[in-house]
């Protein structure tokens, strides 16, 4: 028997799902539980502190944060639009789609650049006050996922894009699977965006 | 995943990986493999490798516990002025062995070897699976926790050396500890790493890769418990994870995370900005840090389970039931984590709630024990060494779970909390349970990793003086630690009073721990004389019924010589009108 690891492409019968699917979504449970417990520090912090500032306190500007949360759940649509254009054997419009979406992840990043070096040219350390340490922790490192899945869209744009012509239904999973990750990502924005600067 | 292979899509059968036509380099071959009997067996032998520095760490403080404030003779001129000058061991260097010791033995001994190595290397082949489901991921879980294995050893030498805040790292000592915990933060990030890549891979493994005709429910107990362990690892890790972010923050940027306000240190109020919370630590670490306890003791479980089913000649007793007690056990020990915060002040109610789920946890582990030793009723058991040592997992995970009975209760936890009856109790469930559970599996598996059977003698002689010589460790322990003694003192309790009276066990309690690694010659001469003799096992040498015994012996890169199919449950052994005692799983009728 060789070595081909079945169900990498198609579905198995009984359980319905390829590999990726299930990895996919195994690794974002544990991205629940990293998000979770963060989040989770947040709250002990906050219910333990007699003063808690609101996100004003510090410069948080809501307007911006508004915007990149438009620009961000914009990315996630042209996302999915780009996934359902290889659906549609339309590459072409795929390659539309995709670049709006990685587009939008640099802008997301360019916004979070400015709000930063605002924070940073206020003298807003980290090591301030603990609204601005989990601030910059929870920011931060959504950031972190934000640059990790705009590259993985760019390498699908780019130089994973030859997958396309070789073999379709897998090239069309990976982009599915990238997407998911992508609107995992916008999710955890949707959360920190009210609990950091609106409550 | 290589675009490369990917055009061979037409059949819908995609190569995953490196062809198998291809004659693969030394590298990519031994080193970098994407093979998954190959990377489980890298990661069996770094963890032994790990285990024993580990053990080398303990018996070096073992010196100064027997005597304390004495000259080591050879070895301590040899490990430097810093660490023990003129050859008498400093406390700071006391407290870097043990938190380096615990550290090295949970998260580069034990769990390595009992998921990375065993769960690699048996799982794929117990549910005839050609490999791991993405054998890529595979080789960098493998790398990144040789990284951070790396790192950990590293930290070592640098200046002020390796952690010394315990390997629970607590703050805020932790958080102003030396640039030691810094390394021991990063290092556990590519742990943790790499366990949450291995958990993926096994799950998706478990439930995709499943032979034809090999249901949930015909799954050997090995795999159950892997993949309940599996979860354990995904979903628990990631709060440590964040926990040690914010501690690398608190470090390295100055947040106040787990910095309370006010805190003098040494005479001086430190320059922080406070409000911070050192139980939120607790909380955190022991979310981990108790399903851990489970990622150290199922697996072992699954092995003894094996072994015990195969040198019995009989089928597991309640199969069934230790299934559901297996995964019930994985979800409960999610919400018992602050049985280890009793004297943290967290209040009556938070105490009794955590009491209660503790107890509760207990019922499945006693009817998987029950199960075990139920099994032996009636067999014809043969005594070699694997069942040796699955025997003795028995009593001894019988005794360190027993003695965890006080502990989970938060009156008697008030008188033993942080004495040495703790680490009797848990080393206990790992040291003779765990660490005899892995033994047996080695004995168990070897030939099928090598095609050669590991010599009987040796193995026995291994196994009688390490059973003595782990009671001889660890039960006097549990009467010191009655008589208050409190753990992590670096004389062993020398100025204290109540301790008197029980100093006399550290030292033989430190004979017994030198016998032990004596007693550990035979199984390294045993394991690598061994490979030296030439191939003389077929594909079942212990006449067992899994799918790992249809594969030649070693397996060739891709396993099966053809496809498995399942036929029946996994333990169909001696079943009446056949002709053979053991009916495997991969045979088609029961008439030979």
């Amino acid at each position: 028997m060789s070595s081909v690891i079945p169900y990498t492409v198609e579905t198995r019968p009984d359980t319905g799902l390829n590999n990726v699917k299930i990895g996919i979504w195994l690794f974002l449970a544990s991205e629940v539980m990293l998000f979770g417990a963060l989040f989770a520090g947040y709250i002990i912090l906050r219910v333990g502190s007699e003063d808690w500032p609101a996100g004003a306190d510090f410069g948080l500007s809501v307007p911006l944060a508004f915007v990149n949360t438009l620009v961000l759940i914009s990315s996630s649509v042209t996302m999915v639009m780009a996934w359902a254009s290889l659906i549609r054997k339309d590459p072409k419009k795929y390659k539309m789609y995709m670049a709006l979406t990685v587009l939008g992840g640099v802008g997301f990043m360019i916004i979070k650049y400015i709000e930063y070096t605002a924070k940073f040219h206020h003298g807003y350390y980290p090591s301030e006050h603990n609204f601005l340490a989990i601030y910059f922790t929870l920011t931060g490192l959504h950031a972190l996922h934000v640059i990790g899945g705009a590259a993985v869209n760019a390498y699908y744009l780019g130089p994973g894009f030859s997958m396309w012509h070789t073999n379709p239904e897998q090239f069309t999973n990976r982009v599915e699977t990238a997407g998911l990750f992508w609107h995992f990502v916008d999710l955890v924005w949707i959360f920190l965006f009210p609990v950091l600067y609106l409550l | 995943m290589s675009d490369k292979h990917a055009a061979q899509g037409e059949t819908g059968a995609h190569d995953d990986h490196d062809d198998h036509h291809e004659e693969l380099g030394f590298w990519r071959k031994y080193v970098f493999s994407v093979d998954h009997k190959v990377i489980g067996i890298q990661y069996a032998v770094t963890g032994l490798v790990f285990l024993f520095f580990g053990f080398c760490l303990m018996m070096l403080m073992r010196w100064n516990l027997a005597y304390p404030g004495k000259v080591l003779p050879i070895l301590g001129g040899l490990l430097g002025e810093d660490r023990m000058p003129g050859g008498i061991m400093t406390p700071d260097f006391y407290n870097q062995l043990g938190a380096m010791h615990g550290t090295i033995m949970v998260f580069l001994g034990v769990v390595p070897l009992a998921v990375g190595g065993f769960g690699n290397f048996v799982v794929p082949l117990q549910i005839g699976a050609p490999d791991m489901s993405f054998p890529r991921m595979n080789m960098y879980s493998y790398w990144s926790y040789f990284l951070g294995g790396v790192v950990m050893f590293l930290s070592f030498f640098v200046p002020g050396g390796p952690a010394q805040s315990g390997w629970t790292s607590y703050p805020p000592l932790a958080n102003i500890a030396l640039e030691g915990q810094t390394w021991w933060l990063i290092g556990m990030l590519f742990l943790i790493m790499s366990s949450l890549l291995g958990a993926i891979n096994f799950i998706t493994t478990i439930i995709q890769l499943r032979a034809d005709g090999l249901t949930f429910f015909r799954l050997p107990f090995f795999v159950w418990a892997q993949f309940v362990t599996s979860f354990l690892l995904l979903l628990a890790f990631p709060p440590l994870q964040a926990a040690g972010i914010f501690q690398l923050m608190d470090r390295v940027f100055g947040t106040s995370f787990f910095m309370p306000s006010g805190l003098v240190v040494s005479g001086q109020a430190l320059e922080v900005a406070g409000g911070g919370s050192p139980i939120l630590w607790q909380h955190l670490f022991w979310f981990l840090a108790h399903p851990e306890v489970y990622v150290l003791i199922l697996p072992a479980m699954g092995i003894v389970g094996e072994v015990i089913a195969n040198n019995t000649r009989k089928p597991l007793w309640g199969y069934k039931s230790m299934v559901y007690s297996i995964i019930f056990l994985g979800f409960m020990s999610f919400i018992v984590w602050a049985h280890h915060m009793y004297l943290t002040g967290m209040g009556t109610a938070m105490s009794a709630f955590f009491q209660t789920t503790t107890m509760i946890i207990s019922i499945p582990s006693v009817i998987i024990l029950t199960a075990l030793v139920l099994s032996l009723w009636g067999g014809s058991i043969r005594f070699n060494t694997p069942m040796l040592f699955a025997l003795a997992f028995l009593p001894m995970f019988g005794i360190g779970g027993l003695t965890g009975l006080p502990l989970g209760l938060a009156a008697p936890d008030i008188h033993l909390h942080d004495t040495y009856y703790v680490i009797g109790h848990f080393h206990y469930v790992v040291a003779p349970g765990t660490i005899f559970a892995l033994f047996a599996g080695v004995y168990y598996w070897y030939p099928k990793a090598t095609g050669r059977k590991m010599n009987e003698f040796l193995g026995k002689l291994h196994f009688w003086p390490s059973l003595i010589f782990m009671n001889g460790i660890f039960f006097p322990m549990l009467i010191q630690g009655m008589a208050g003694m409190q753990r992590r003192l670096y004389d062993g309790g020398l100025e204290y009073g109540y301790a008197q009276g029980v100093l006399h066990w550290h030292k033989m309690i430190s004979m017994c721990a030198w016998g032990l690694a004596l007693s550990q010659i035979p199984f390294i001469l045993n394991f690598f004389i061994s490979l030296r003799k030439p191939r003389e096992v077929g594909e079942n040498p212990w006449d067992a019924t899994t799918l790992e015994w249809a594969a030649p012996s070693p397996p060739p890169h891709g396993n099966f010589a053809t496809e498995p199919v399942v036929y029946r449950d996994p333990y169909e052994y001696s079943v009446p009108g056949h002709d053979q005692d053991f009916l495997p799983q991969f045979q088609p009728s029961a008439t030979k």
